[in-house]
């Protein structure tokens, strides 16, 4: 094959015809530009959508959960094993909320390999004392920096700082809709009471936004020693662990074996979120709906063209064929064509949406859900640019093979006695 | 003893559309090196058919048709390719030639498929050639944009390019005034006489066929003198 004649002779013709050769590729530009833009926003908005719910939560949820014992008193009892037991009104057994042994569980669980880390959480009810009303809410002891590296704390302090927070022994993150209600600021000083009846005041060091109004109404942070001791209870006194682990496939598996050996209750994220991929899903099924629709035309637009010009250009095909060219040469003249209209609208094609998904991540975007977000997000994966360069080349391939294989099988012959 | 260039034997060609026919009729002739031969034969004889079929571009035929002493008939179409490449030069009655191309690059093109030389020397090859037919001041030129005449030698340089061991034409004069006829004519007598080149040319021109070595004559498919 001699591929410098064959692309010379494709270029020429394609250089004679520049303006249905630009149609043609205008059209592919017109099928990639848009697959960019639209995959590169589709999922922009996806990945914050998955932040919004997932980033905070933990891949597993460790707990103690209160719940009727599964053994009565009955079912100790041999004698009456092989029988069938009726016991009414069963009420839960007065479970500790505690996790015993707390501290050498996480250690245990941060030596795993496929843990990223377990965060101790202290989880409790009280009471926001404003002048002569108590709001009720909740408040939750953490390891403040530790929670801002693995589950994004930072993104949702809308004012102050994890570090603020951290190194204030009696201080308190409050949450916005707590700090609207109560007309505070950071800087000024809140009262909270346990259920036990005790008041402390607390200095607040910033403010927290969720994005969800219900948690931000009842949801405050403080360090896990301030809140050990506004309970007082001891060091060891932990009421939930969160784990985030280097898999998110891994938290079902993990957290039926968490529960197995330590008998607590640990709740995976997919359980919990299940309905949530399903929005995933159909936005990536019309991003590529549509993309394929758009390439479709798109080949239409380069079939029609290759035909056009192979039926202009019966005479050079006849020509090159009398003088030694064979047909997979002339077939080869024309698919190169097709590529060449394929390649360079393509490569324009990622330009465009490359601008366009750049330009879109400018335009202003607020939300009270996402305090962080400030402009539209757009998700600039060069795996996108592979995947749309590759089909620019697949789908020009498959709108030229047709016609080119028409040239192929054109025979000199008739054409040369129709003249 | 001549060498044989060209060998038809016993050839029969039939239409199917519309109707079944027998265009050409056990055609058995042959063509010695550096002969200078020339097809008569009134309208519709089967002229062309029959370059067609020895220019290895028409396949459908029945019979054998050898070339340098090599059997020609049912070799692959891309082997084909390559015996009209090397072997075989043609011109057309209408000066076919590639529109968007220039002269020079109409010349050139059978060669760099053949990929025999490097493209200065083919360039240099193509200068000569249309040096030969007296037209080097149009190698710039686009092949739209000069004369029927002009077109037809550079169909010749064309033709000529790769040195091939025959060259056929199918009424290459058919077109030009006697004038250029002419200069076709001495180019072709040239070619057969200095370059001994073998030539199988179709004409209705009697004059022209009569300076040929040999008129082959043809009626209704049948060869009736050689
Ligand atoms: N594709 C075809 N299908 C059917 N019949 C054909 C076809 N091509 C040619 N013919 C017939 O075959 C016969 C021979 O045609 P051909 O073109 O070989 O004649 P010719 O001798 O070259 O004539 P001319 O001198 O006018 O060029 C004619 O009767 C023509 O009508
Ligand atoms: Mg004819």
């Amino acid at each position: 094959m001699n591929w410098k004649v064959i692309l010379n002779i494709a270029k020429t013709h394609l250089i004679t015809k520049i303006k249905q050769t630009a149609i043609a590729a205008l059209g592919v530009t017109f099928g990639i530009g848009s697959y960019i833009t639209l995959v590169s926003f589709m999922t922009g908005l996806n990945t914050m959508l998955d932040d919004l719910m997932l980033n905070q939560t933990p891949h597993i949820h460790i707990y103690n959960e209160i719940k009727p014992s599964k053994n009565q008193p009955l079912t100790l009892y041999d004698e009456l094993s092989n029988s069938f037991h009726v016991v009414h009104s069963i009420k839960p057994k007065l479970n500790q909320k505690k996790i015993h042994n707390a501290l050498p569980i996480i250690q245990y669980l941060e030596e795993d390999d496929q843990v990223r880390g377990a965060l101790p959480q202290i989880k409790t009810s009280i009471f926001y004392i404003a002048g002569s009303i108590e709001i009720g809410g909740t408040l939750t002891g953490i390891n403040v920096i530790d929670e801002a590296n693995l589950f994004n704390l930072r993104d949702y302090i809308v004012q102050g700082t994890p570090e603020a927070l951290d190194i204030t022994d009696n201080g308190i993150l409050l949450g916005i809709g707590l700090a609207e209600k109560m007309s505070l600021a950071v800087g000024d000083r809140v009262q909270v009471s346990t259920s036990k009846g005790d008041v402390f005041p607390l200095k607040i060091v910033g403010f927290y936004q969720s994005g969800v109004a219900d948690i931000d109404a009842v949801q405050s942070f403080a360090n896990l020693k301030t809140v050990q001791r506004i309970l007082g209870e001891a060091e060891n006194y932990i009421t939930d662990i969160n784990v985030k682990l280097k898999d998110i496939e891994m938290a079902l598996p993990m957290s039926k074996k968490i529960e197995n050996q330590f008998d607590l209750t640990a709740v995976d994220i997919k359980t919990a979120n299940a309905q949530f991929e399903t929005g995933t899903t159909v936005r990536n099924l019309i991003t590529y709906a549509v993309s394929i629709t758009l390439l479709i035309v798109a080949g239409f637009g380069i079939y029609n063209i290759l035909n056009m010009l192979i039926y202009e250009k019966m005479n050079d095909i006849a020509i090159l064929k009398a003088t030694g060219f064979s047909g997979k040469d002339v077939q080869y003249i024309f698919m190169s064509q097709a590529m060449i209209i394929g390649f360079v609208g393509g490569i324009l094609g990622l330009l465009v949406g490359y601008v366009l998904a750049k330009f879109i991540g400018t335009i202003p975007f607020e939300t009270a859900a996402l305090p962080r977000v400030k402009t539209y997000p757009v998700n600039l994966n060069p795996m996108f640019f592979l995947f749309g360069f590759i089909f620019a080349m697949v789908s020009t391939f498959l709108s030229g093979y047709l016609p080119s294989k028409k040239a192929k099988r054109i025979d000199p012959v008739t054409i040369i006695r129709g003249q | 003893m001549m060498t044989p260039i060209l060998e038809a034997r016993h050839i029969d060609k039939y239409f199917k559309k519309p109707v079944k026919f027998q265009v050409l009729k056990d055609i058995s002739f042959g063509i010695n090196a550096g002969e200078f031969v020339s097809i008569m034969g009134k309208s519709g004889c089967g002229k062309s058919t029959l370059l067609y079929i020895l220019s290895t571009m028409d396949t459908a035929y029945e019979g054998e048709l050898y070339l340098n002493n090599e059997l020609i008939t049912g070799q692959n179409p891309d082997k084909l390719s390559y015996i009209r490449n090397k072997h075989i030069g043609f011109v057309f009655q209408f000066h076919y030639l590639l529109s968007d191309f220039s002269v020079l690059e109409n010349v050139m093109l059978p060669a760099k498929k053949l990929a025999e030389k490097s493209p200065q020397e083919i360039e240099y090859d193509a200068i000569g050639k249309l040096q030969i037919l007296n037209i080097p001041h149009l190698a710039k030129k686009k092949a739209s944009q000069i004369s029927g005449g002009e077109k037809q030698r550079v169909a010749i340089a064309r033709a000529l390019i790769n040195s091939p061991s025959i060259i056929m034409g199918d009424e290459p004069t058919g077109n030009l005034d006697s004038h250029n006829s002419d200069n076709v004519f001495n180019i072709f007598k040239q070619l057969s006489e200095e370059q001994g080149l073998s030539l199988l040319i179709v004409t209705h021109d009697e004059d022209f066929a009569n300076r040929t070595h040999r008129i082959v004559t043809m009626e209704d498919g049948r060869i009736i003198s050689v």
